[in-house]
């Protein structure tokens, strides 16, 4: 432990504690504007300059860890007048149109100006005449905005490892901008979207496709549906002033029907069915031994999109079964239209995700047209359905429960899980096992497979057999696995894993590119323990208990990995070049 | 920002891409192979760059990140023959910025730009270290200190022939 | 040649050639090449073998300092004193051999600049880092070894423990020498303390100042020297591999440093075993690619690790987490160029040369407005007023003395009354100012001052990396503000605004480049208020230097309507019929003073 003192209070830590989080400890907060606690600091902005007593220096609290007998000052004239002076230099260069910006309320930049109660910028404004980049229809870079606080080419490049985002140029011609100058389309993006989770200010953030859906609402001839994905119900209420991870699901229900949506439906529902036909695929590899382990899952587009352009040796690994919410909506345009009667040429599907990547996932392929339509013809982001909410004057809080429409709406605990790292891996043995044993798990909970570590392992038992898996997310975790599988492919040898779920996002879903800004590892932990909440007070704990999924097979697809299962559950992946150049 | 459509894609020469094969196990050794790549080409052109990215398995966008930090670097064909005015204390204090003017007015182009015929292209360094000889020029790999107005067409005809 | 033992280098030190030969020296650094110097060596060479004089040594070295009169030549004929040549072209070489070699009878006149036993260049100065400049070949190591070449790294190895050389660092005093002035056996001793299986000695040779060469001169002139004190340095801290980092647009000194590391490979005295000490030090060289901010330390260890050369927040410090994450000692090149000697020589020799907190000698670059522009040497201590007038030869064409600009981009102004300052650390700190790598820029009565600072802005703001706001942002508003003064356009809040914002970038800046961006701006306001105000207030250049503020007008009373200006104008800014009074339009004009160069009845006045 290391003892200092911070404005004269006494101050103990332990050792390698920064300044500013040392600070907390005295309950002072500095301010910071480039500093993120997902990244490593980077000493960018300038703002968060504090005095050292022994030095006429000012050095930065996010990047200097304490040490013994420190004499530290967070506030005095001089430091608040360089802060207010470095921010009004950053002022001076960022375009002054907060009222029409997509970050207006929730942007770092404005908070940090209204705190210190910035009137005028005694600077002369030089702006930047930089065009957007909307090449992928999934997220928006607007550099005009950018305040070069560098967070969206470290999470991209050190986090992500897809390196579709860097610098270029110098001084200040500096600019974020894709690989080699090209459009983001053109670029390794995986459309992951931690690049605008992460943006302080609006310089980058997600396509709004919120007009296509108040226009399909306003269509009396279409039938508008939605479905709503595990980590939106305990992301959504961040937007409305609720603790992070909040179950919401009722008043979820409530809101998309008071929207005007006519069918209210569940991803989770699709998860389950997603999980029925990926444990069977399983079974078909595990114990069959027909294709190759390990069985990798695919649920995350941005996962498939890295690996198509990034691991195409692995495609033969990857689960053929489509994601949740694209099982789904194939399910709406065809098994429920007949049912309902509807012509499923006016069935209009909206998802909503936490996600920016699926918004890439709708016309990724052939298979996302397999009922004969566009399966999903809109995805949100959670961002955009809590603006859709606001703009229908819906007051969110005071919403009683609803109900989804349990034909595609019912869903189990394995279900729900998917929206954390592990979630789905779990949702996959307990079908498994089941799939291989026929019998059920006494214990379905697979905590080892929970939590926020990198990369997590764990072997499980299975009729006397060993299946190892391993679970991961945040990108750049995923190149070790994946060595430690080529490694044992190329020495011939039993593969190191027989199962992998991997997820792009830190947290998996509920840390996703789309969900409420400001996540960090508090944040995302609170998400995910809301859903595993969700799970324990389930009627059903697992996805081949689900009786609309049961339903669903006798009537319409017969049975998992069925001929019909293939042609509308399953999709195909081939290599993709990183750079359209 | 679009690609240049015209700019041909031109491939390393095999000596060059030898030479990256030996540098890459070297860490760090991306600012000596774009040296290198420029010194063929005279400038990096954008499929060389990738190339090097792909040879040494690194990222495009930590090439493009180091090129365009660089002000050795260049994405753009210069002229046949670079003129590069000094632009230290000195030689400004001697004149430089007056040379420059004059370069610019006498081959009609700015800081940056090729001549028509492609000869010449001007460009500025900062401080070649030969202050003693202030303004100072280079052209290619040749030093010109001393250099006065009425110097410079006889310095330039010696490349105009050519 | 054969990796040496330690009694072959003691032989290879007492082979006594040369001695009794005749011996021209030829000034081959970059400024004397680029001055003619390889016509020169040639034009001696060709008249030479004429002759048929096969025993007369030509020998290229590195420069003396005395740029002003490239190419420099030294003729050392035994019997006679020995004689320094200036501006030697072909003709002057041919002379020299028939009339000097041959003929016994040196040359006199205005290419003899010296002669006598001992031409130190003069006796202000001490050649310590020089030393071997302008006397020894760069690139025969032999020559080296023959003015106690590699005695160091053999004394090191043999006779001294890593804490002796500390030692002997500490007593000698020797601050870095490439801006900062951190105590060199403060900094060694961090990096030995660090445990760590690998470390690494880096030497910044990216001298980035403009204005400053005499690291460049440094390495073309004695590369072993750097070699040496680097592992020297490994020794001392337990590191087995050095990097130089070097500009690119120094393409000779990387040459040479490239041969000298051939040769002290073959000779064994860089590699595995060196003389049999059981120690192994290895060098390699990386490049710059034109980024100033490289000179700083971690933005060079970035630009060193193939990156963008950007700085990262300190503590912790290269000595402690440097090159690759590692402990790294990282010094300037003529930090490194006194090494060598202070260990022959001891510390304590060292120590009694200069003032009592700057030890030693520093090299300063002194061009500019002065009649002798190049290189000196002098110990710390020495003033101003020696430098320019007693060494340097007082100022071009006779003119005032204005200012001595200091420190490159990151310094100040040196006024006249300041001129008996002895120069040390604290004393230039004290005047605003620092000593920063060396250069000292001459200005006299027709330069600006704020056309000079608006000069060194405007490089910081070029060479900005644009990592961090104050500095990127900063640095241009600042610029801007100084540019609008000098076009006429400054407003009296404009000084308190400009020293506001200096002083946020000097405490906000992520490092030294933005740090010391405003000290010039700062420097002179505080020396050169006067001048300063004539710009915002009067709108007025005393210098006539300002294009925005000067104008050149036609005196009626004195134009015959001669047409000459009208036709001379470039931008046709010059109205008026033959033998009708012509008048300039000022919106048209651009300043560029054809019109009275062109006038032969001084009827154009700028003002």
């Amino acid at each position: 432990m290391i003892s200092l003192e911070i404005n004269d209070k006494k101050v103990e830590v332990p050792e390698g504690t920064t300044i500013l989080d040392a600070a907390r400890e005295a309950y002072i907060k500095i301010p910071t504007l480039c500093y993120c606690p997902d990244l490593p600091a980077s000493g960018a902005c300038g703002i968060c300059v504090v005095k050292v007593s022994g030095s006429n220096k000012m050095i930065r609290a996010c990047a200097t860890t304490v040490e013994e007998g420190m004499k530290v000052i967070t506030h005095d004239p001089e430091i608040v007048n360089v802060r207010r002076n470095v921010l009004e230099l950053i002022l001076s260069t960022h375009p002054n149109d907060c009222l029409q910006c997509p970050r207006n309320g929730s942007c770092e930049l404005q908070t940090l100006a209204e705190e210190f109660g910035i009137r005028e910028v005694p600077y002369e404004r030089r702006l930047r005449d930089l065009p957007c980049d909307d090449s992928t229809g999934s997220i928006v870079l607007n550099p005009e905005k950018c305040i070069n606080c560098g967070r969206c080419v470290t999470v991209c490049q050190d986090m992500q490892n897809v390196y579709a985002l860097e610098f270029l140029g110098r001084g200040e011609d500096v600019r974020m901008a894709p690989a080699a100058d090209a459009n983001l389309q053109e670029s390794p993006c995986i459309k992951c979207g931690q690049c605008a989770a992460h943006c302080p200010v609006g310089a980058i953030y997600e396509h709004d496709d919120t007009k296509k859906v108040w226009d399909a609402l306003a269509d009396e001839t279409l039938h508008t549906v939605v479905q709503i994905a595990p980590a939106v119900r305990v992301a959504i209420g961040e937007e409305f002033g609720y603790e992070p991870g909040t179950l919401l699901t009722g008043k979820v229900y409530t809101a998309v029907r008071e929207l005007g949506f006519k069918g209210i439906f569940d991803t989770n529902f699709g998860a389950d069915l997603t999980i029925n036909e990926e444990a069977y695929e399983f079974f078909e590899r595990f114990v069959n031994g027909k294709g190759a382990l390990p069985l990798i899952t695919s649920c995350c587009p941005s996962w498939t999109d890295y690996m198509e352009k990034f691991a195409p040796d692995f495609i033969d690994n990857f689960s053929t079964a489509k994601s949740p919410h694209e099982m789904l909506g194939v399910m709406a345009k065809t098994y429920y239209a007949k049912k309902m009667g509807i012509d499923p040429s006016k069935i209009f599907m909206v998802s909503i995700m936490p996600c920016t990547a699926k918004k890439y996932e709708i016309t990724r392929a052939d298979e996302m047209f397999a009922s004969g339509y566009q399966d999903i013809d809109v995805s949100l982001t959670t961002r955009e359905f809590a603006r859709m909410i606001k703009s229908a004057g819906i007051d969110f809080p005071a919403l009683p429960d609803g109900e989804a429409d349990s034909i595609l709406g019912e869903y189990s605990g394995a279900g729900t899980i998917f929206g954390a790292t592990g979630g789905v891996m779990e949702a996959a043995l307990r079908t498994a096992y089941f799939a291989i044993t026929k019998k059920e798990l006494e214990d379905v909970n697979f905590t080892a497979v929970r939590g926020l570590e990198g990369v997590k392992e764990a072997t499980i038992s299975i009729d006397g057999k060993d299946v190892r898996v391993a679970v991961a997310h945040w990108m750049s975790n995923i190149e070790t696995v994946l060595d430690r599988i080529r490694k044992r492919r190329d020495e011939g040898g039993e593969p190191y894993y027989h199962f992998i779920e991997v997820m792009a996002c830190r947290g998996g879903c509920v840390g996703g590119g789309g969900q409420p800004y400001g996540a960090t590892d508090e944040i995302r932990t609170k998400r995910a323990a809301g859903l595993y909440r969700d799970d324990e007070k389930s009627t059903f704990r697992c996805s081949h208990h689900n009786t609309s999924i049961i339903t669903l097979y006798k009537e319409f697809l017969d049975k998992p990995l069925s001929k019909t299962a293939h042609k509308y559950l399953h999709t195909a992946y081939k290599e993709r070049r990183q750079y359209l150049h | 920002m679009d690609v240049e459509a015209e700019e041909k894609t031109v491939s390393l020469p095999p000596a060059v891409k030898k030479y990256i094969e030996k540098q890459k196990a070297i860490p760090g050794s991306l600012i000596k192979v774009l040296h290198k790549v420029q010194e063929h080409f005279s400038y990096i052109p954008r499929s060389a760059a990738f190339e090097v990215a792909d040879i040494m398995e690194i990222p495009v966008a930590k090439v493009y990140g180091v090129i365009t930090f660089y002000h050795a670097f260049k994405l753009e064909a210069p002229g046949q023959h670079t003129i590069s005015v000094c632009m230290g204390t000195a030689c400004y204090l001697k004149g430089g910025e007056n040379l420059l003017e004059e370069l610019k007015s006498m081959l009609g182009v700015d800081v940056g730009e090729i001549t028509p015929d492609g000869v010449f292209s001007i460009h500025t360094v900062r401080c070649l270290g030969c202050c003693g000889l202030a303004p100072v020029m280079m052209i290619g790999d040749k030093v010109y200190g001393n250099v006065t107005k009425e110097k410079l067409p006889a310095i330039l005809a010696e490349y105009q022939e050519n | 040649m054969a990796k040496l033992t330690r009694e072959a280098l003691e032989n290879l030190r007492k082979e006594n050639v040369h001695e009794e030969a005749i011996t021209i020296m030829v000034g081959m650094g970059s400024c004397g090449i680029a001055a003619g110097a390889k016509d020169a060596y040639d034009a001696f060479v060709e008249e030479l073998a004429k002759a048929g004089l096969d025993d007369v040594v030509i020998k290229k070295t590195g420069c003396i300092g005395l740029c002003y009169s490239e190419p420099n030549a030294e003729v050392a004929v035994p019997g006679m004193p020995r004689v320094l040549y200036g501006n030697v072209d072909c003709a002057v070489a041919r002379d020299i051999v028939k009339k000097h070699i041959i003929g016994k009878t040196p040359l006199e006149g205005p290419n003899a600049l010296r002669s006598g036993e001992n031409i130190e260049i003069d006796e202000k100065q001490q050649r310590i880092v020089l030393r071997n400049c302008g006397v020894i070949d760069p690139e025969n190591i032999d020559d080296y070894i023959r003015r106690e070449g590699y005695c160091a790294i053999e004394k090191a190895l043999f006779e001294m423990s890593a804490d002796d050389v500390l030692g002997e660092l500490k007593t000698s005093g020797l601050r870095g020498r490439g801006g900062a002035g951190f105590p060199t056996w403060l900094k060694w001793s961090f990096t030995k303390e660090a445990s760590s299986d690998e470390k690494y000695i880096v030497c910044n040779a990216d001298e980035g100042d403009p204005g400053a060469y005499m690291d460049r001169s440094t390495l073309e002139g004695d590369p072993h020297a750097i070699l040496e004190a680097m592992a020297i340095a490994g020794y001392t801290v337990g590191a087995s591999t050095g990097v130089i980092y070097i500009r690119i647009e120094y393409p000779l000194a990387i040459k040479r440093l490239e041969i000298a590391i051939e040769q002290a490979k073959e000779y064994g005295l860089l590699g595995k075993d060196i003389l049999g000490s059981g120690f192994d030090f290895d060098i390699e060289i990386r490049f710059g690619a034109g980024a100033f901010v490289c000179g700083e330390e971690t933005a060079l260890l970035a630009s060193a690790e193939g990156e963008r050369g950007m700085p990262v927040p300190r503590p912790p410090f290269p000595a402690v987490k440097g090159l690759w994450g590692k402990p790294t000692v990282i010094n300037n090149v003529e930090t490194l160029a006194s090494i060598a000697t202070i260990l022959r020589n001891g510390g304590e020799w060292f120590g009694s040369i200069g003032t009592e907190t700057s030890k030693g000698t520093k090299v300063f670059a002194v061009t500019g407005k002065i009649a002798h522009s190049g290189l000196i040497e002098v110990p710390m201590g020495t003033t101003f007023r020696d430098v320019i007038y007693t060494i340097c030869g007082g100022i071009l064409g006779g003119k005032e003395f204005k200012a001595i600009q200091t420190g490159g981009p990151s310094g100040g102004l040196i006024p006249a009354d300041q001129l008996d300052t002895p120069i040390d650390y604290e004393n230039l700190q004290a005047l605003g100012s620092i000593v920063g790598s060396g250069g000292m820029i001459v200005l006299d009565e027709d330069d600006c001052v704020v056309d000079v600072i608006k000069f060194y802005l405007e490089f910081s703001v070029d060479e900005s990396c644009g990592k961090c706001s104050p500095c990127r942002i900063g640095g241009r508003t600042l610029y801007n503000m100084l540019r609008r003064i000098s076009q006429g356009a400054g407003k009296l809040e404009d000084i308190p605004k400009m020293k506001e914002l200096s002083h946020t970038m000097q405490k906000a800046s992520l490092c030294g480049l933005g740090q010391t961006t405003p000290n010039p701006v700062l420097s002179a306001l505080r020396h050169f208020e006067e001048e300063f105000m004539a710009h915002v207030v009067d709108k007025h250049c005393p210098a006539k230097k300002c294009k925005g503020l000067v104008s050149y007008r036609i005196i009626p009373e004195k134009c015959i309507g001669c047409t000459l200006c009208a036709q001379k104008c470039p931008v046709d800014a010059i109205a008026g019929k033959p033998r009708e009074k012509h008048v300039i339009d000022q919106e048209k004009c651009i300043k560029c003073g054809e019109c009275l160069k062109a006038c032969k009845f001084g009827a154009v006045k700028y003002e």
